[in-house]
């Protein structure tokens, strides 16, 4: 009897194994902050019925663009989805494994907020002040010292009186680099030495604006936005930082922080008056498209005034939309894949 | 000899106040360990009951679904204008507007797009596609006008729930004070019902809170582990069988038995790393496919499976192998004879409690392309799918606040499959388990 399972066992798992056949189906990749957006569109995409539902996994900007540079061919994806441009040095892995020709998108904008508990006074801030209450190594009188700042009100007498407390995003994260980029080195750009230092050694302000304080003040939460809205529930000093839906979803219990005078608003962030947004990306493999069917249309969907517009079911999700005319152009360039150009 | 007497302390008397002492310090002593030990579970069930009251709290709404009815017209002109009955045809054809049309109907007074916008969000936005999956289905009821139950949308279902709130001011609420107007007037005509989310195990994921279900998880769960069933249980009973009763001892089957103690002591994203390397960048299998979760996992319980199978035939007595082998029996006859029915409730314990963990893992799943957002139901071991776990990592990473119950709920239904498949082993062990 076990003699005929087992035999049972291989024959079938090599049946089953044998079953694999060219791809049918749309394999997308790449940041976990598209990835909201990329799988309303797949399920829209698939709804109509026409394709099946693209795969979307998440798997970060950086990692997304590694798989996708790796190569053409139905084991390798057609789109990765990117929460920042791609880098020059990733256009040329692409190269090299043949990957020519891709189409940039661009999909829309997030906006990164410091948000606090309802219970208390929403923050009010400057860039200069997060970069003072957060960076490793700030200047005081002219020379670099470790952070000395251990209240709010130690950087300034117009800020609370409550201990510096931030919950945010680790390393990995996609809205870790964009924040520190925006935030800090926005921040960091405020002093007139560091100033200096960034015109003269762009790698040495570099790592002083980007790197966080190990002491305790910076809390990695994890990547688990969810969480961090928990904690800032639980305690009202705390101040965390996340995307910008996270912030919609969740009104009730929490608000947005004032960064330089502008509040983190839907219009605001979509006009480009708060200062902390980014652009989100995905990008096409042009010569897979005719291979794997659908992601022209894929494509097209993403950029339909439905999906990305400003009244489209993106938006419900918290994706802040291009403008009118920007949307018009990243049409036309998608739809019609237009080769990416790196200035 | 008659008195000895009581100065040496060598030889203390039973009753000397010493001896009493020590005593009285003893039975403190051990009096304390017993309540350390008591706190101790004490304090273990506590967290246990923590864990389960608020998984239980939390994911318990998950299980009910709010659904609104509105009569729907399956117009001919909307649908089929052509009579043709093409499958095509009513494939493509507009059903949104079918349930913006009963939506109209219901509330005639909502004039402006704004407001209109707004009144369409009440159901989900899986409306059109229930609609379209009916006529699909049943191609009769074009032409007529049928009162369909549609899932509320996340934020309606919240509401309902409680956990939106109606007493907090308009701008902190996402469903706003027009929204409630008409719900209650909704509610009013008897219109909006809750009954028991069924969606939650029949469908697959979706970005719409209210209509995403774990069916396809499930599914993606059941052929991983049949996958892993397929692969370890042979490989790792055969493996125990010779290392026990025909391999030589010797230095070599010493070290495979150290490195197999050793790999069930590995962490599991060593495996999808392995799996990574082994099965997509060598063998090309399909990335996100069962097969390929399925044959890492394998890895992963395969020395479980080795070390309950080994322990198993071990508690076999001799007595056993010699009568076998005293009438005449091949060695090869003495272990498939007597041997392993013998052995076969423990190893059956041991693979159910591997392959309970196996369910239970997301990191190595990571590396190979099955933390993913999928939609269809996979058919087959090569289709691309995900595991309950993974569902579970996934809807807790979403902004959605309806996710929450549906991380909850998704938690209860994979604790339910673990409890099953561990009270399995142990009844298993219970009735067939043989004392020598």
């Amino acid at each position: 009897m076990l003699k005929k399972t087992l035999g049972m066992a291989v024959v079938a798992t090599a049946v089953l194994a044998g079953q694999a056949e060219a791809r049918d189906q749309i394999r997308i990749v790449g940041s976990s902050t598209v990835f909201p957006f990329a799988t309303s569109v797949a399920e829209t995409f698939g709804n109509k019925g026409a394709f099946k539902t693209p795969v979307v996994e998440s798997t970060g900007s950086g990692g997304g663009l590694k798989l996708f540079c790796a190569g053409i061919g139905e084991q390798h994806p057609d789109i990765t989805n990117a929460s920042r441009r791609i880098k020059k040095s990733e256009v040329e892995k692409c190269a090299k494994a043949g990957i020519t020709e891709i189409t940039e998108v661009k999909v829309g904008f997030d906006g990164i907020v410091l948000a606090n508990s309802k219970s208390t006074k929403p923050v009010e801030l400057t860039k200069k002040q997060i970069f003072m209450a957060l960076a490793k190594q700030v200047p005081v009188d002219g020379k670099l010292v470790d952070n000395p700042y251990k209240m709010w009100s130690d950087i300034d007498a117009s800020l609370p009186n409550s201990k510096i407390e931030v919950l945010g995003p680790p390393p990995t994260s996609g809205t870790r680099d964009a924040f520190v980029e925006l935030a800090m080195e926005g921040g960091a750009k405020g002093f007139d030495s560091l100033k200096a230092l960034r015109k003269s050694d762009k790698k040495a302000f570099k790592a002083i604006a980007h790197s966080v304080r190990e002491d305790g003040a910076y809390i990695e939460a994890g990547e688990n936005d969810n969480l961090i809205v928990q904690k800032l529930v639980a305690n009202p000093d705390a101040v965390g930082i996340f995307g910008f839906s996270f912030l919609d979803q969740n009104a009730d219990k929490i608000q947005g922080g004032v960064i330089g005078g502008v509040e983190p608003t839907f219009e605001n962030i979509s006009a480009g008056d708060y200062g902390i947004s980014r652009s989100l990306f995905f990008y096409v493999k042009n010569a897979h498209v005719g291979e794997v069917p659908g992601i022209k249309e894929f494509v097209a969907e993403f950029t339909s005034e439905d999906a990305f517009g400003e009244f489209g079911y993106l938006t419900e999700k918290g994706l802040i939309p291009l403008s009118e005319e920007e949307r018009a152009k990243v049409r036309s360039d998608a739809t019609n894949l237009t080769n990416l150009k790196m200035m | 000899m008659t008195d000895m007497a009581p100065t040496s302390s060598s030889a203390k008397s039973w009753d000397s106040d010493e001896t009493r002492a020590n005593l009285k310090r003893r039975h403190r002593s051990e009096k304390r360990f017993r309540v350390l030990g008591l706190t101790a579970i004490f304090i273990a069930l506590t967290l246990l009951a923590i864990l389960i009251i608020s998984i239980a709290g939390k994911g318990a709404t998950a299980f009910i679904q709010t659904t609104i009815s509105l009569d729907v017209t399956f117009a001919e002109q909307k649908i089929d204008p052509k009579g043709t009955r093409d499958q095509e045809v009513l494939r493509g054809a507009s059903y949104g507007s079918l349930v913006r049309e009963a939506l109209r109907a219901e509330f005639p007074e909502v004039k402006s797009r704004k407001d209109l916008r707004v009144l369409f969000n009440l159901v989900s936005n899986g409306s059109p596609n229930k609609l379209r999956k009916m006529v699909m289905e049943n191609p009769e009821l074009i032409g007529q006008t049928v009162r369909v139950q549609f899932a509320a949308s996340d934020d309606i279902d919240m509401f309902t729930k409680g956990y939106i709130p109606r007493d907090v001011p308009e701008d902190d609420r996402r469903v706003k004070d027009k929204e409630i107007a008409w719900y209650d007037q909704l509610a009013e005509k008897g219109m909006v019902e809750t009954r028991f989310n069924s969606d939650f195990f029949t469908s697959g994921d979706s970005r719409e809170p209210e209509i995403a279900g774990i069916w396809g998880a499930i599914v993606g769960s059941f052929y991983t582990l049949f996958i892993t069933f397929m692969i370890s249980f042979p490989v790792g009973v055969m493996s125990a069988i010779y290392l026990e009763e025909f391999a030589p001892k010797n230095k070599f089957t010493d070290i495979v038995e150290v490195n197999i103690n050793n790999l069930a002591a590995v962490p599991s994203i060593v495996f999808g790393l392995l799996g990574l390397a082994l099965f997509l960048n060598v063998a090309h299998l399909p990335r996100s496919a069962p097969v390929v979760g399925g044959l890492t996992l394998a890895l992963m319980t395969l020395p479980t499976i080795i070390i309950a199978a080994r322990a198993s035939i071990r508690a076999i007595p001799d007595s056993i192998r010699d009568a076998a082998l005293g009438l005449g029996a091949s060695r090869q006859q003495m272990v498939f004879h007597h041997v392993l029915p013998l052995s076969m409730p423990g190893i059956m314990t041991g693979t159910i409690i591997g392959l309970s963990q196996a369910l239970g893992e997301t990191a190595p799943l990571l590396m190979i392309g099955m933390v993913a957002f999928i939609v269809d139901i996979p058919g087959g071991v090569t289709d691309p799918a995900t595991v309950l776990p993974v569902q579970i990592f996934l809807w807790a990473d979403s902004p959605e606040r309806a996710f929450v119950e549906k991380t909850s709920g998704a938690i209860i239904v994979l604790l339910g499959f673990l409890v099953f498949m561990n009270a399995v082993a142990v009844m298993l062990r219970k009735k067939f388990e043989r004392r020598w």
